[in-house]
Order: C-alpha cells, then sequence, then structure tokens
C-alpha cells in the first residue's frame, strides 16, 4: 500500500495535460518575459522600492501557482463526473489521502513554475541572497495553502459543465485584485487588497526590503482564508459524498 | 482474511428509500443475502429491482435505511479500506493522460497484496493496448481495463454490477472466462446481472430480486428445477385431449399428430403417459428454463409479485 506510486501518476498526469503547460507555466512565463524585459531596468516599481523584473517575477510567479493549486478543484470535479472518485472509495486510499496526493501534486507542479519564474527572472537581473530566495519561496508555498483549500471546495461544489470557468476566472481576478500586474499604490484598491490572499502571495517579493515580508496582517490574513476555506472545504467535501 | 466462519457476505433486512421529485421511492424494502466464502453468486432481476441499490449498501457507498451488511464479518468501510473487495462498478469512466498499464500499476499499488501487473492485463486480454492512453480506448478495452483495475487489487470478493452491459457477444464470454478461472483461486463472486442465461452459465447459486425484495434464493439448477415447468412432447394421434390430463399435467394441447402436455410435475406425468400411452413415440421433454421461472417470480409476466412458496404451491 503506497501512496507514494498513486503520488507519482498523479504528477504524471498533471504534467500530460495541456493545462498545465499552458496556464501554469507557460503563460506566465511568456507574460513575465514580455512585461518584464521592457522595465528590466526600473529599480523602484510604482513606489514599493522593488525593481520591476522581481516584482513581476513574484507576481506572475503567484499567478502561476495560485493557476496550478486552485486546478485542484478542477481535477477533483472531472474525477468525480467520471465516478473515478466512487471507485476510490471502495480502495483502501482514504479520502484525506486522495485530496493530499491531489494537493501535493498540484504544489509540486507549482514548483516547476517557480523555478521557471526565478530562472526568467535570474536572466533580466533579479539578484538576491540564498537565503532572501529561500524566504520567499517559503511564503510563495505558506501562501497558497489558501488556494489549495479554495480548489478543493469548489471541487466539492461546482458541476464539472462549470468548473473550467470558475476555476479560470476566479485564479484571474484573484490575481488581479491581488497586484500581479501593477502595485496597487496607497488607495481603496490597497485597502481591499489587503484582505486578499493574492496580494499576500504577490508580496512576497517584499522579502527583498528586508525584514520577514509579510508583518503580521500578511500572516492574519493568510492563515484566516487557509482556516475558513478548509472549513468550507470539509463542509462540501462531506455534503457532497454522503449525498447517497 | 476469512476470519469469519467462511461467510464472505451477510445482508440482513437491508431496507433503502430515495426521495425524489415524484416522491419516495422504495428501492430496496427487506433483502437478505449470505454468501459463503468462495461462492459464485448471481444477483438476478429486471432493471428496477434493487440490485444496484443492494450493491451500493454492500459496498458502503450507500447507507440503508435499515439492516445490516458484513463483508468477511466487517462492516464494508472497513473491508474496502484494507483491500479485500474489487469492484466493477456499473458506470464509470478512467482518468485520463495515463497509459493502461500505468493506471493498473497505479490502482494496484493502493492494495496491500495486489496481482502482477502484467498478470492482470493479461487475464482480461488488454496487453496489446497496454501503452495506449486511456482516453484512446474504445468502448470495449475500456471495459476491459476497468475489469483489470477491480482484478488488480487481488481481493478475497469480487463484486461486479452488470459488467457486461456494454458487451458483444464474443467480450461477453470472454468476460466470464475470465471471471470463472479468477474465481477458482478461491475467490468469492457476486455479479448483478438482468441475463438469466449468464448467471445459470456461470453463477453457483441465484439470487432473485423483484420491486426491491428478494423472491427466490438457491442453485441456479434448482431454481430451474423447481420452477421451470417442464413440457413434454409426444406422438399420440389416437388419443383425445380429455384423456391427457393425467397427474402432473396442468394443460394439454394438440398439433397434428402431437401432443404438448405442460406439466407441474413432469416425472410423475411421464410415468403415467407411459403407463396409460405406452405406444406413445417420440418423446421430448424440455425445460422452460430460468427464463421462465424468472418471469413467475417476478412477476413481469402481468402477475402480481410472488414469493419462491406461492409459486410452488
Amino acid at each position: 500500500m503506497s501512496a507514494s506510486t498513486y503520488i507519482r501518476y498523479e504528477l504524471i498526469r498533471n504534467f500530460r495535460t495541456r493545462r498545465f503547460f499552458v496556464f501554469t507555466v507557460g503563460f506566465p512565463l511568456v507574460l513575465y518575459l514580455l512585461i518584464a524585459t521592457p522595465n528590466r531596468h526600473e529599480h523602484d516599481l510604482g513606489g514599493t522600492g522593488i525593481s520591476a523584473p522581481l516584482y513581476f517575477m513574484v507576481g506572475l510567479a503567484a499567478l502561476g501557482t495560485m493557476n496550478a493549486v486552485i486546478g485542484v478543484g478542477a481535477r477533483i470535479a472531472i474525477e468525480r463526473f467520471l465516478e473515478w472518485t466512487r471507485q476510490l472509495r471502495l480502495t483502501p486510499l482514504s479520502a484525506r489521502a486522495y485530496i493530499g496526493t491531489k494537493v501535493a501534486a498540484a504544489y509540486l507542479t507549482a514548483l516547476v513554475t517557480v523555478v521557471a519564474l526565478y530562472a526568467a527572472g535570474i536572466s533580466l537581473g533579479v539578484s538576491l541572497s540564498p537565503a532572501k530566495w529561500l524566504q520567499m519561496t517559503a511564503l510563495l508555498l505558506v501562501g497558497l495553502l489558501p488556494f489549495a483549500a479554495l480548489g478543493i471546495m469548489l471541487g466539492h461544489l461546482v458541476a464539472v459543465e462549470a468548473i473550467g470557468p470558475t476555476v479560470g476566472g476566479l485564479g484571474a481576478l484573484l490575481g488581479f485584485l491581488g497586484g500581479v500586474w501593477f502595485p496597487l499604490g496607497d488607495g481603496v484598491m490597497h485597502d481591499i487588497a489587503q484582505a486578499l490572499p493574492s496580494f499576500w502571495l504577490v508580496q512576497a517579493s517584499h522579502v527583498s526590503l528586508g525584514g520577514s515580508g509579510w508583518g503580521v496582517t500578511g500572516w492574519l490574513v493568510v492563515a484566516g482564508w487557509t482556516t475558513a476555506l478548509t472549513l468550507l472545504a470539509a463542509r462540501a467535501y462531506r455534503r457532497d459524498t454522503s449525498r447517497a | 482474511m476469512t476470519h469469519s466462519n467462511g461467510i464472505a457476505v451477510e445482508l440482513r433486512g437491508l431496507v433503502k428509500s430515495f426521495r425524489t421529485p415524484k416522491g419516495v421511492v422504495q428501492a430496496v424494502r427487506g433483502a437478505n443475502l449470505s454468501m459463503r466464502a468462495g461462492e459464485i453468486v448471481a444477483l438476478l432481476g429486471p432493471n428496477g429491482a434493487g440490485k444496484t441499490t443492494t450493491i451500493d449498501m454492500l459496498l458502503g457507498l450507500t447507507r440503508p435505511d435499515e439492516g445490516t451488511v458484513r463483508i468477511f464479518g466487517r462492516p464494508p468501510e472497513e473491508a474496502t479500506a484494507c483491500g479485500a473487495v474489487g469492484v466493477m462498478l456499473q458506470t464509470g469512466s478512467l482518468i485520463r493522460d495515463l497509459s493502461v498499464r500505468e493506471l493498473v500499476t497505479m490502482m494496484g499499488s493502493l492494495y496491500p497484496t495486489p496481482l502482477d501487473v502484467d498478470e492482470a492485463l493479461q487475464l482480461v486480454g488488454i496487453e496489446a493496448v497496454a501503452d495506449r492512453r486511456t482516453q484512446r480506448l474504445s468502448g470495449g478495452e475500456t471495459q476491459r481495463a476497468r475489469f483489470a483495475l477491480a482484478l488488480v487489487s487481488n481481493p478475497d470478493l469480487l463484486v461486479l454490477d452488470e459488467p457486461t452491459v456494454a458487451m458483444d457477444v464474443e467480450a461477453r464470454h470472454a468476460f466470464w472466462t475470465t471471471m470463472r478461472s479468477f474465481a477458482m483461486r478461491g475467490k468469492t463472486v457476486l455479479f448483478a446481472t438482468h441475463h438469466l442465461e449468464e448467471a445459470d452459465a456461470y453463477a453457483d447459486r441465484a439470487v432473485l430480486m423483484a420491486k426491491g425484495r428478494v423472491v427466490a434464493d438457491a442453485p441456479t439448477n434448482e431454481i430451474k428445477a423447481m420452477v421451470g415447468r417442464r413440457t413434454i412432447r409426444a406422438t399420440l394421434a389416437d388419443v383425445p385431449l380429455s384423456g391427457l390430463m393425467l397427474p402432473g399435467v396442468e394443460r394439454v394441447d394438440r398439433r397434428g399428430e402431437m401432443v404438448i402436455l405442460d406439466c407441474m410435475d413432469a416425472d410423475l406425468a411421464l410415468r403415467a403417459l407411459l403407463d396409460a400411452f405406452p405406444h406413445a413415440r417420440g418423446i421430448e421433454l424440455t425445460s422452460a428454463g430460468l427464463e421462465q421461472a424468472f418471469l413467475e417470480l417476478t412477476g413481469a409476466n402481468g402477475g402480481s409479485e410472488k414469493t419462491l412458496e406461492e409459486v410452488l404451491r
């Protein structure tokens, strides 16, 4: 009984889909090069104190990884539709392990995006100490937790016909409001964005300014969303599976 | 895993109703079933008899309103969680982006004592397309791959819910041959079907369901012998029909020189026939088969539902 084989094939499946190459890696990478290359000498983007190559590198890494992790929802919805989850309920794989493998595979997929964007960033002159790179990556990975819970919730809530647009639309909207495309300044949008988990994902680039990167507000927002969405996901899962 | 006095499956007093927009539907109204380890049992009945609901309750996919389920002495969730049960559900598709071999390997990896992957592929005869992605399989190949997924778990209990529905005659035959050879390893098999000939040919015992109830539970040949009314045909030109209402005969008819005797008890009738008319020639004895028994028991031929005892009375 090894979940590792299951994860391995789950990961292989992830890498074999077009969705992965287009939305998770290709799309963010190409957009990054398009946006950051002309601005590669901008050292203080919109008064953030962060260089444009670094800001957009983290912004688009946030977008790609967010898509990968919310995409767990699409995979769950499809497998429910195929009645594959029903088949799995009759195997020794527990529901917890099933969802766990989905999230783990999404995270590993997300790491590919992160590495690709980092490489592109370095090629445009992004330079950080090894400790900062690690710290930033850690913040990205922690910041993805609420999106994993969101994906699981949507996967059990949304029908297969609607899951694509739902996941894609939410990802784009949260990315936009979180400041993937431009720094949000100090206005109303900034205030709204601060309450969103995607904002803090993008803010992982703040580590370059010294300090912890997020501050108390960031940790509270991320923890709050993670908790709330995990509870909602658990509820959606129970309702979905007890229907019979 | 058979630490349950050799009892593989025990269903007691299962009741299940569903709320639908048209009101409450009583899918199962009291199903009892006991299977010894190593038995092959057919769950037989027309569509809507409650077979699939019963199987879903057996597997723990649906919680019964009343009654209990035990698989090898344990609740179904425990039995499936430890990998004792291999299942081919009536519906369901395969996940994409893996080859058949990869998918079977993935499934097998979840079980404590899986079959060798190649052996599972070979059993269902799907080696030729083993490296093809699941989304490129034909319907028949998909069914075989699903069967391989059930077998690779190397289960003590194999449950198949109308597995041959989408198969042609040849595929059907191959399927049941595989099932038989797998069962020979000492496995317990329960399969649902509405093909009487499948139950007759491949099961040791048939459990007939109609309208949510078990209406008969007996070895297939016994069901045939008990309720399969037999018909005697003989060439007997010079005897009036009234003279043929012999003991055990229910109805008589004539076609030219041939007389046809529908019998409740064909053994008795045949003896009486030969005693009374020793010159009868060309005697044929045919069994109506399970089909007739099935119609009698399930009331599908217009009658109300009856129990086996009522039919026999």
